[in-house]
């Protein structure tokens, strides 16, 4: 897997095309807006999507796991679709945040749709954190620019090429700031050329969209 | 004794004869017939040109019937039902049948119910039914759905299907063969009258009239109208120049102006709405008399195009532009040409486009086809000929989709609870899905109910639930809601508003709407682009929330839109007949001069492939090796068979770098001689195994077709109770879907939908494999020194060339590579 780095407030972070950022210095895995259990949260409105979503985002969180070794987890918030969500969890699920939670220390960012994460899930909740030179919230703040690292906006954007247009997921920075790209199998997404997304960034921002193998610089 | 023979007037009760003669008419032998086969109680399907009295001769034995009783004897119950295909057409039908009845003071009431119907008409309607109603085959389903369906239809005579053709091999004909199967399951006794356009196979629409038994097969009696005058068609060629490739018929132009002077109105036939707006745009451009020419395609917005149809209606216009969306509908009487731009992709709908001139049988409708390109000369000439021997390519009658079968068991379970016994044999009586397995159905049922996951998650969330009795009831009154507001089998693509912006204003700051155009299209404009809607030059500037903005410019040469939509491929045997009119030399006679030159030079230099032969050729060009073959079989057959055969390339070795299709042929160009590759094996139908599925995974029209699929079938809710999803959102979760629904239960049922849906749907996979086992043996191979005549259309549209699933990334890489060369530029 080609690896691409970029440097927020002077931190070097490796951005992955499964769209989770790596602190190495840290050993830090960084993910946001898992939305775990969205799949069964519209089957309560008997709209039956497929029940395998926490699955799979599961199985990509478990294979970064094993690459990457990191001795914490950081989950941005929105990490449950709803706050029954961990609820809807069967046993296997379950035992498999469990053993996740064995590998590394967890820390679970409070989001807007999971205010609140169930006592039972290993490592701990907080509403922001700090290490070093990196801020670590859901939602980006209006103010503090200078190294957060946020979620909540699941930007997304378009190249066209050859006539060609391609939608991705992405990343997005100024060197200031980076909001990642939604993890969630079900996520939908924001364009970056939104103002909502593009109004959080200076002159220097760029999109990384994720491909199959690494992701790619595109202009925001 | 032989109704037949008698004097054709005293068929009919005595206020008919009076008013035929009254006005001067004799009733038509099929109008009379379908009189005799409804007095038997008998289904009829009634064959007829346009222009046959057509419309009447299917309501006549409906107002003899209640015209017989009085009105005081009857129950209010609806007598006849009426479906056609559009809304338009069922309100145009309901004003001219009020002319006799009202003429004839019978005691009839006729309304109709489309999605304009108040809330208010709709409730009198369910409790005091009509003796006539005229309908569309969504309003039915919605009818059938409902509580009280038993009681309004219990009392109903007869079933009228219009425009038949048109809608038995659709997804819509699915939605309406479930809605006659319950129909027969409420009013046992009722007969139905089918009126068609002229049809290849008439017997697959006889079966679709009537209910098929446990065993064998039934048909409706087969009234055929005696046919109109002999068409006249001519076909545009000028004997100096004929275009290589393309398919605007720019050259002709001046033809299509002096054909549209010398009529009193044209129908002026495209295939696509790019080349509509192409070709109004060029007629304008040499329209120096200012003659009315109009506009009309299903982008436009909703109030231009009646504004158009008024005009027409009025006799106020010497032409419109149109597409398909004029192929059927209301009458014109002032149409006295059509003209058809392009190749008309099959003799049916050839057929159907002249008819759309002269409503009167005894006089020639007359049509001017005008070829845009050499291929469209032969089709051209192959389509002429195959109408003028009254010969029509038909399609293979389609299974029922397991996505509308979904909408119709909620349906049913909305208006009450099922018997899963019953109720499968019940939708065994129809015609596309008489082979319904009983498994599938199990499966269907199971979807609707909880999703029909294997990991059984949401069966404390279903939608059905079973009674102690063991029937299948809705669980909550709210599931009934839903499928009202996303019933239909009519799926768009996601549209986007085109809203035209003054300029220099910030991109999004408001502006009219001119129409709707396809998302996908939009997003691969980037802003400065221009592009011609709407009949006018439009510069794109971005597109924000659900709408494109746009200003106007006077750019001459705008990028054309290249959306797809109304596009058709060419039909089976439209194409068989081209191949047949290339191998045999004696009919180039009648082709313009340049195109038998054209095809002499590639008999001396090549060959000229016998009808059952696939011809392959491989040639150096440039720096690049080409393989170029022909099998005729329309442009989606002909991609997917470049996608498989470049795997296969690769896998070879032979270092495939690309691939254009056109309706025609398809060509590869790599690194490497291609010639000297097996080509029995390259061209093997166990291409179809793997490759495909692989292929499949990535295909974006096939991620469409899983989206049209889930939608139908209730996965995805286009809208919900609270508000409309839009479809830019319904789009992008739909492949995340079928992103996880393939990886982790690739057997599911909706996947199986999707895979029948593409095989003969967007991706022509049911068309390849018929063309690999037609070619099985009969590849003939030329190694030539250099390009051949035949392979130069191909060849011109290598630009426009089509990028693999795998390549995708290669376009990330590409826009990459070009920001960091813009980054690192000096000055």
């Amino acid at each position: 897997m080609d690896e691409t780095g970029i440097a927020v407030n002077g931190e070097t972070l490796v951005l992955t095309p499964a769209g989770a950022a790596w602190w190495p210095a840290q050993r830090t895995l960084v993910l946001a807006d898992i939305h775990f259990e969205k799949g069964s949260a519209y089957a309560r409105g008997r709209q039956f999507l497929p029940p395998y979503d926490t699955r799979s985002a599961l199985k990509r969180i478990r294979t970064l796991m094993a690459h990457h070794a990191p001795a914490r987890v950081i989950a941005l918030g929105d990490s449950f679709h709803d706050p029954y969500g961990p609820s809807r969890l069967d046993d296997f699920e379950k035992d498999c945040l469990a053993e996740m939670g064995r590998q590394a220390e967890w820390i679970w960012i409070k989001g807007n749709h999971d205010p609140a994460p169930p006592s039972w899930l290993s490592g701990r909740a907080a509403s922001e954190i700090s290490i070093g030179a990196l801020t670590f919230r859901h939602e980006p703040s209006s103010a503090s620019a200078r190294g957060e690292i946020a979620g909540h906006l699941h930007p997304c954007a378009t190249i066209t090429r050859r006539g060609h247009s391609i939608r991705r997921r992405c990343f997005v920075t100024d060197g200031r700031r980076l909001v990642l790209p939604a993890f969630g199998a079900y996520a939908g997404g924001l364009d970056v050329r939104e103002a909502a997304i593009r109004s959080l960034f200076g002159e220097r921002v760029r999109a990384y969209l994720l491909g199959a193998r690494r992701v790619y610089a595109a202009a925001a | 004794m032989n109704l037949a023979v008698q004097p054709a007037l005293t068929l009919l009760p005595a206020p008919f004869a009076a008013w035929f003669s009254a006005r001067g008419w004799q009733p038509r032998p099929h109008q009379l017939q379908l009189v005799e086969h409804a007095a038997r109680g008998e289904s009829v399907l009634l064959v007829a040109p346009t222009g046959g009295g057509k419309t009447l001769a299917g309501f006549l034995p409906s107002l003899i019937e209640l015209a017989s009783v009085p009105k005081r004897a009857r129950a209010q119950r609806l007598h006849t039902l009426y479906i056609s295909p559009l809304k338009a057409l069922a309100v145009d039908v309901a004003r001219n049948l009020e002319i006799p009845v009202s003429e004839m003071e019978l005691p009839v009431r006729i309304e109709t119910r489309t999605g304009d119907t108040s809330p208010s008409k709709r409730l009198r309607q369910r409790h005091a039914p009509p003796d006539i109603l005229l309908t569309t085959p969504e309003q039915l389903s919605l009818l059938l759905s409902s509580p009280f369906a038993p009681r309004m239809f219990a009392g109903l005579r007869a079933v009228v299907l219009d425009e038949l053709h048109a809608l038995a091999n659709s997804k819509r004909g699915d939605l309406l063969a479930l809605g006659l199967s319950r129909l027969q399951a409420l009013a046992p006794g009722h007969r139905r009258i089918g009126l068609s356009a002229t049809v290849a196979d008439p017997a697959h629409l006889q079966r679709y009239l009537v209910p098929q038994p446990q065993e064998g097969e039934a048909m409706a009696r087969l009234v055929k109208a005696i046919g109109g005058a002999t068409p006249e068609i001519a076909i545009s060629a000028s004997q100096e120049y004929v275009p290589w490739a393309g398919h605007l018929a720019r050259h002709a132009m001046g033809d299509v102006m002096n054909a549209i002077r010398a009529s009193k109105t044209a129908l002026v036939f495209v295939n696509t709405r790019s080349q509509a707006e192409r070709t109004f745009q060029e007629l304008w451009r040499i329209n120096e008399d200012r003659l009315a020419i109009a506009l009309h395609h299903g982008s436009l917005a909703p109030e231009q195009r009646r504004k158009v149809e008024a005009a027409m209606a009025r006799g106020a216009l010497r032409a419109v532009v149109c597409t398909s969306t004029l192929d059927l509908g209301i009458d014109w009487g002032a149409v006295d040409r059509v003209i058809c731009l392009g190749a008309p992709k099959g003799a049916a709908r050839l057929v159907q486009r002249i008819g759309r001139a002269n409503h009167r049988l005894d006089e020639p409708s007359r049509a001017l086809l005008v070829p845009a390109n050499r291929f469209e000369v032969l089709e051209c000439e192959a389509a002429r000929d195959a109408v003028l021997a009254g010969e029509l390519d038909g399609d293979e009658p389609k299974r029922g989709g397991l996505d509308v079968l979904a909408q119709h068991v909620l349906c049913v379970a909305c208006a009450a609870p099922f018997d899963a016994d019953a109720l499968f044999a019940e939708i065994r009586s129809a015609a596309p899905y008489r082979h319904l397995a009983r498994e599938d159905f199990d499966r269907v049922v199971d979807f609707v109910a909880t999703g029909g996951y294997a990991l059984r998650r949401y069966d404390r969330y279903a939608r059905l639930r079973k009674t102690p009795e063991g029937l299948w009831r809705i669980a909550h009154p709210r599931v009934a809601q839903q499928y009202r507001l996303n019933a239909g089998v009519i799926i768009e693509d996601p549209m986007l508003d085109v809203r035209l912006q003054a300029k220099g204003r910030p991109v999004g700051a408001g502006g009219r709407v001119l129409g709707r155009m396809e998302e996908y299209f939009l997003e691969g404009l980037s802003p400065g682009d221009t592009f011609v809607f709407s009949g006018e030059v439009l510069r794109f500037e971005g597109i924000r929330e659900d709408a494109a903005y746009v200003t106007r410019t006077h750019d001459p040469e705008a990028q054309i839109p290249s959306y797809q939509g109304g596009k058709f491929p060419l039909s089976t045997f439209l194409a068989r007949r081209v191949r047949e009119m290339l191998a045999d030399p004696a009919q180039w006679a009648i082709l313009p001069d340049p195109v038998g030159e054209w095809l002499r030079v590639q008999k001396y230099v090549s060959l000229v492939p016998k009808p059952d032969q696939l011809l392959v050729e491989t040639f150096p060009r440039g720096s690049k090796e080409y393989l170029v073959c022909y099998p005729f079989e329309g442009r989606l057959a002909h991609q997917t068979l470049g996608m498989l055969l470049t795997r296969r390339l690769e896998r070879l070795r032979l270092r495939p770098l690309g691939f254009v299709a056109n309706e025609y042929a398809l060509a590869i160009w790599g690194l490497r001689d291609m010639g000297a590759a097996d080509m029995d094996r390259l061209f093997d139908e166990d291409m179809l195994g793997d490759d495909l599925e692989a292929w499949l995974a990535e295909s974006a029209l096939y991620k469409r077709t899983f989206r049209n699929c889930a939608i139908i079938a209730g996965l995805i809710e286009r809208r919900h109770l609270s508000g409309e999803k839009t479809g830019r959102q319904v789009t992008f979760s739909s492949d995340l879907i079928y992103d996880v629904l393939r990886e982790h239960e690739p057997d599911h049922i909706l996947l199986r939908a999707t895979y029948e849906d593409a095989a003969t749907g967007l991706l022509d996979i049911g068309r390849l494999t018929g063309m690999l086992k037609r070619i099985k043996g009969r590849i003939v191979v030329k190694r030539l020194e250099r390009v051949s005549p035949l392979a130069v259309p191909a060849l011109l549209e290598i630009s426009k060339e089509m990028v693999a699933g795998e390549a995708r990334d290669d376009l990330l890489r590409e826009n990459e590579d070009a920001l960091v060369r813009e980054a690192m530029r000096l000055g």
